[in-house]
């Protein structure tokens, strides 16, 4: 029996599933994607937000590692028996999720952001204006403004390299394939086996994020960069339900309609009775 | 043992090392164990990324992980699991000294009050000879009080749950839980491995830590067996390869000792005397040593003049780096070449090394950006506090571009004794020189300056052969010359030789390095290029010295009779048909010699050992539980207090610290009594992901700067709720040897521990930062003091007492770091 795929990643599609059951803080994946797209550092400065310093995805930071620290239960006790995998500092490197239905190629007023052979998408540079209505239609607030060149910046997916045939910097870089790139398809089925394992284990919190019930809620239809998270996506910066922005088009555009009749025949009202 | 024999260990326990952060590449091997269902525990004062992947973590006191471990020692002799499961009793006697019985003159810290028999208070050192073997008696049994598994266990005997409990601050039910779950994955058919790194070694007692690992794991038959073992994580690219063909002042290549005055090792046999060993591989001492001189001097190294073992420096003291750095001070040592180094930042008790700096006559110094130790005199703390004027140091300073690692060929010798070879991918840009471009010609010219002179000094340099081709366009020097000097040759025809079994002590071969003979065994077929890697030995991937061996000391993954232990531990064992050693790595042993192989009575070398003792390079082939000798500390692993600690010595109350620990007892280098109450926090330094050692390659790089842009101390949140100090703000840490300013980040990831009734609070400080570059902060080595493991003669680093307070440090013109 056919059974509905959990997302709907287009035949052929290629994305990142990033495990942050296996990811170990390295940063190695913000290091491998700033030196292979040559993008500078931004944002210096320390947070003391743990040993998150990068903050959050920008136009020069297209991966980003997160770090959540919740140790401590409320007499202050610290654990030592920790379940498997990563659970009382959570990592989770965050990108671009290439969307199956993104928000921002569908804002984009000048074409310049597509979606390529890969299934993924991209914003094309020369022709990006600098419009910035692409950055409020990302429910998960991905592409940026550069303050450098003023056009809207996010991950490629490495599309040169993949045209190149090799696999995305980030990818290449992780010394514990927490990040791991192919086919979505194929890594979905891989993702699936990996939450039931850790489910066996005793890690019951694990769970996709990216399919059509988490994610890729609203339309969105699935992201082709998906994660195994082990805590609500809260907890990651990542909304529960996102949305995007262009579904909630018709109820405002429909009273815009409604007002302008209505203005009309007020107009034409009082015109009559001159 | 390899790092990726991790994936085959049941449980893996990571002590005095924070893999993740500091090896993230080696330990995917640890995940891949753990998918594989392995248990990992993580012993650390601070919980860390490494922690974050483990089942366990134990946070420990920093500087009590002997006790640690004796405890661990102690458990497993009196547990059920280790008289119950025949293996372990048998692979202790067969495979270690555990049978042989200690002469009477020995007297144990049980007997002596902490004290080992030998201590000579007017020199304040021990005299070995006290701690000799009753030689020929042995009680295979393992029940003679004077035995060294008896003793041993009677040392032990006091490191009870109760007692690692009270020094430690590890809950005993936590003890036993690691206790436990390292016993049940060890055994015929189990394997347990230890991982450490810095944290070990860079204690006054660190030897010992090591040692007292390596006693625990041939009590529980954990060596020389897949996934088993002790894997010294090495932190750099080569610092493998920088002891193996050494930049340290006390060894040779291949781990001989530098010949020394005070020993007498004023001519050749005398010096080797001192290194060959009757008994063992070090029977063949002279043939490397020969072979080496004939490498460095080549013709002119004849057998009637000693090959030339004159033109060798003898050394006379203490040379290594913490006591170099009193001596630039002092006026000793007038010039230095620094490397791939940054002492300004990296070097304990930092302000006098940079006092030490300011008082050279000149400075070589060559690495990518102005680092610190290149800048001091221009810009520094003591500069900008106006404590010193640029213009009263007369250091010269010489600043030389280097090419960096796409820009030269060459080899890494990692964390496993793996070579791998790298190849340059451009030409380096402008001045910029490879390593052995710089060595090659400052040699050649030193030679051509000393060519016409006649003093034994330009002898020196006469004589040495230093004949390499050049090539490309800055004339390199050939590194495959190099290499097949290491790799050794015979004089005669210049013939490769396959490996060390073909080096002759009578002047007929030359070997660089003997252990790394065989990495060129034909020419143009550099091993170390090999990249086939497969789930087992991966012997066709780079080469690893000796031999290219893997696992070491891998007869011990057999039985005593040559069977495995078990199928799912098996690695090498003896094939009766082909009657010989066969497996899937190379066999640490001699590849014919029967296990029931038994010597004649005037065998010698490894022809004296049994065809059942598998540790090849100790004198009777077995692992010491006891060291009769070779360690100046003692011949059984003991905790001593870290030289300064704000408890006492609970284990040995009248001998807290070490009797024999090398200080720097000096006014600008002073320590702080046990227990002192201005300074009552322990304060330990640690690496980060982000940076990379004293920061010369990291903080200046933008990419890794802004990962982690500025310094910081981990302080725990009941510590800061002392003082009000809220995440994020500035804290000033003390000691004696100096003061600093950064900031602080408040984590439950540190915690205060129970010691002997009271709270324990400890401070972690990232070491990394300096003024320069772009991620700056105040350097955490400032705090520290130059101090030394006897044996090793490396600095104290993890475990000292500071004190804190909260706010800035008053300063005139504005902080070393970020001037918020």
């Amino acid at each position: 029996m056919m059974s509905e795929p959990r997302t709907g990643a287009r035949e052929g599609a290629m994305g990142f599933l990033t495990d942050t059951t296996l990811c170990i803080g390295c940063k190695a994946c913000e290091v491998a994607c700033k030196q292979w797209n040559q993008l500078p550092a931004d944002n210096f400065g320390y947070t003391g937000n743990s040993y998150d310093n990068t903050g959050d995805l920008a136009a020069e930071t297209w991966r980003h590692v997160s770090f959540v620290e919740q140790l401590a239960d409320d007499s202050g006790a610290r654990p030592t028996s920790l379940n498997a995998f990563q659970s009382n500092w959570l990592m989770m490197s965050d990108v671009c999720k290439h969307c199956v239905n993104a928000g921002c190629l569908e804002a984009c007023p000048t074409g310049a952001i597509v979606r390529t052979e890969f299934d993924t998408v991209i914003i094309q540079q020369d022709i990006c204006n600098g419009c910035g209505y692409c950055v409020p239609a990302c429910p998960f607030g991905v592409p940026a403004l550069s303050p450098i060149d003023h056009k809207a910046h996010k991950c490629t997916l490495c599309y040169d390299r993949l045209r190149g045939g090799m696999e995305p910097a980030c990818a290449k870089a992780c010394p514990t394939d927490s990040i791991q790139f192919g086919l979505v398809e194929d890594l979905m089925e891989r993702a699936s086996d990996r939450v039931e394992n850790l489910r066996g284990r005793g890690v019951d919190g694990a769970y996709i994020y990216g399919d059509r019930e988490t994610g890729g809620t609203h339309g969105i239809d699935g992201l082709n960069a998906f994660f195994i998270l082990t805590a609500p996506s809260e907890t990651y910066n990542l909304p529960a339900e996102p949305e995007l922005p262009q579904d909630k088009t018709f109820p405002s555009y429909a009273s815009t309609i409604l007002a302008a009749a209505a203005f009309a025949i007020g107009a034409a009202l009082s015109l009559r009775g001159k | 043992m390899p790092q990726q024999s991790l994936a085959d260990s049941d449980c893996i326990v990571i002590m005095g090392s924070n893999m993740a952060e500091n090896h993230p590449v080696g330990f995917r091997f640890v995940m891949k164990a753990k998918e594989r269902g392995a248990t990992i525990i993580h012993i650390d004062p601070r919980f860390s990324r490494t922690s974050a992947m483990a089942d366990l973590h134990v946070p420990i006191r920093a500087g009590s992980d002997l006790a640690f471990l004796g405890g661990l020692i102690n458990y497993a002799l009196s547990s059920d699991r280790w008289e119950s499961v025949p293996f372990f009793r048998e692979f202790v006697q067969s495979y270690t000294n555990g049978p042989t019985i200690i002469g009477d003159t020995f007297k144990d810290t049980e007997d002596l009050a902490g004290m080992f028999s030998g201590y000579d208070p007017e020199s304040g050192a021990y005299e070995s000879s006290t701690w000799a073997y009753d030689e020929g008696h042995l009680d295979p049994e393992m029940t003679d009080p004077r035995c060294a598994f008896q003793i041993i266990k009677r040392h032990f005997s006091r490191y009870t749950p109760e007692m690692v409990e009270q020094v430690c601050g590890v809950p005993q039910e936590l003890f036993e839980q690691v206790a436990e779950a390292i016993l049940t994955s060890s055994g015929p058919d189990r394997t347990t491995a230890f991982c450490y790194a810095v944290a070990w070694t860079q204690h006054t007692t660190g030897t010992q830590i090591i040692s007292c690992c390596a006693l625990l794991q041939l009590l529980l038959g954990n060596m020389g067996r897949p996934g088993g073992g002790i894997l010294a994580l090495r932190g750099h690219a080569t610092i493998q390869g920088s002891t193996d063909i050494p930049t340290l002042y006390h060894l040779l290549p291949g781990y001989i000792s530098m010949p020394m005055v005070d020993a007498g090792h004023l001519d050749l046999q005398s010096f080797m005397d001192a290194i060959q060993q009757p008994k063992g591989w070090w029977h063949n001492a002279p043939k490397y040593i020969v072979s080496f001189l004939k490498a460095w001097y080549g013709d002119a190294a004849t057998g009637e003049n000693d090959y030339c073992f004159d033109y060798v420096p003898k050394i006379s003291g203490d040379y290594s780096f913490a006591a170099m750095m009193p001596m630039m001070k002092d006026g000793t040592i007038k010039g230095l070449f620094c490397m791939g180094m940054n002492p300004a930042v990296g070097g304990q008790n930092s302000k006098l090394i940079r006092e030490g700096l300011a008082n050279l006559d000149w400075m070589v110094m060559r690495d990518p950006y102005e680092i610190e130790t290149a800048a001091f005199w221009h810009d520094s703390p003591e500069v900008r506090s106006g404590e010193v004027r640029p213009e009263d140091i007369k250091t010269e300073i010489f600043f030389l571009p280097p090419a960096v690692t796409p820009e030269k060929d060459g080899s890494y010798t990692n964390t496993q004794r793996l070579v791998q070879w790298h190849e340059k991918a451009v030409d380096p840009p402008e001045d910029c020189r490879s390593e052995p471009w710089f060595m090659y010609h400052l040699g050649r010219r030193l030679k051509a300056l000393y060519a016409d002179e006649e003093t034994p000094q330009a002898r020196q340099l006469q004589v040495l052969t230093w004949d390499y081709d050049t090539e490309g366009i800055y004339d390199d020097p050939r590194l495959e010359q190099v290499i097949e000097e290491i790799n050794g040759y015979t004089v005669r025809d210049r013939k490769l030789v396959s490996g060390f079994a073909e080096l002759k002590d009578d002047g007929s071969t030359a070997c660089g390095c003997w252990i790394y003979s065989g990495i060129m065994p034909e020419p143009g077929l550099n091993l170390a290029r090999n990249r086939k890697g497969d789930d087992a030995a991966s012997l066709e991937w780079g080469f690893a010295w000796p031999a290219n061996r893997r696992v070491l000391y891998n007869r011990a993954s057999a039985d005593p009779s040559g069977k495995p232990w078990s199928e799912r531990k098996r690695w090498i064992w003896w094939d009766e048909e082909q009657e010989r050693w066969t497996g899937y790595d190379v066999p640490d042993f001699p590849a014919t010699k029967r296990p029931d192989y038994r010597p004649g009575p005037d065998a010698v070398g490894i022809d004296a050992h049994r065809g059942d003792a598998p540790f090849i390079m100790m004198p009777d082939g077995h692992g010491l539980l006891f060291a009769p000798a070779g360690l100046v500390d003692g011949p059984i692993p003991t905790h001593y207090e870290p030289w300064e600690s704000p408890v006492t010595n609970l284990l040995y109350p009248e001998q807290v610290r070490s009797p024999v620990v090398p200080t720097f007892d000096r006014p600008d280098n002073q320590y702080h009594e046990i227990g002192d109450p201005r300074f009552p926090y322990v304060l330990t330094t640690y690496r980060l992901t982000e940076h990379h050692t004293a920061g010369g390659m990291s903080r200046f790089v933008p990419w890794l700067a802004e990962l982690q842009p500025g310094g910081f101390a981990e302080i725990s949140p009941e510590l800061a709720g002392e003082f009000g100090i809220d995440n994020g703000d500035w804290v000033t840490l003390t000691t004696l040897r100096g003061e600093i300013e950064t900031r602080a980040l408040v984590t439950e990831r540190l915690q205060p521990l129970t010691i002997h009734g009271r709270p324990v609070h400890q401070i972690g400080m990232p070491w990394h930062y300096g003024w320069g570059g772009m991620a700056t902060g105040d350097i955490a080595n400032d705090l520290s003091a130059l101090i030394e493991d006897p044996n090793s003669r490396i600095h104290q680093a993890k475990a000292f007492t500071c004190d804190l307070s909260r706010g800035r440090l008053p300063r005139t013109n504005g902080a070393s770091g970020d001037d918020e």
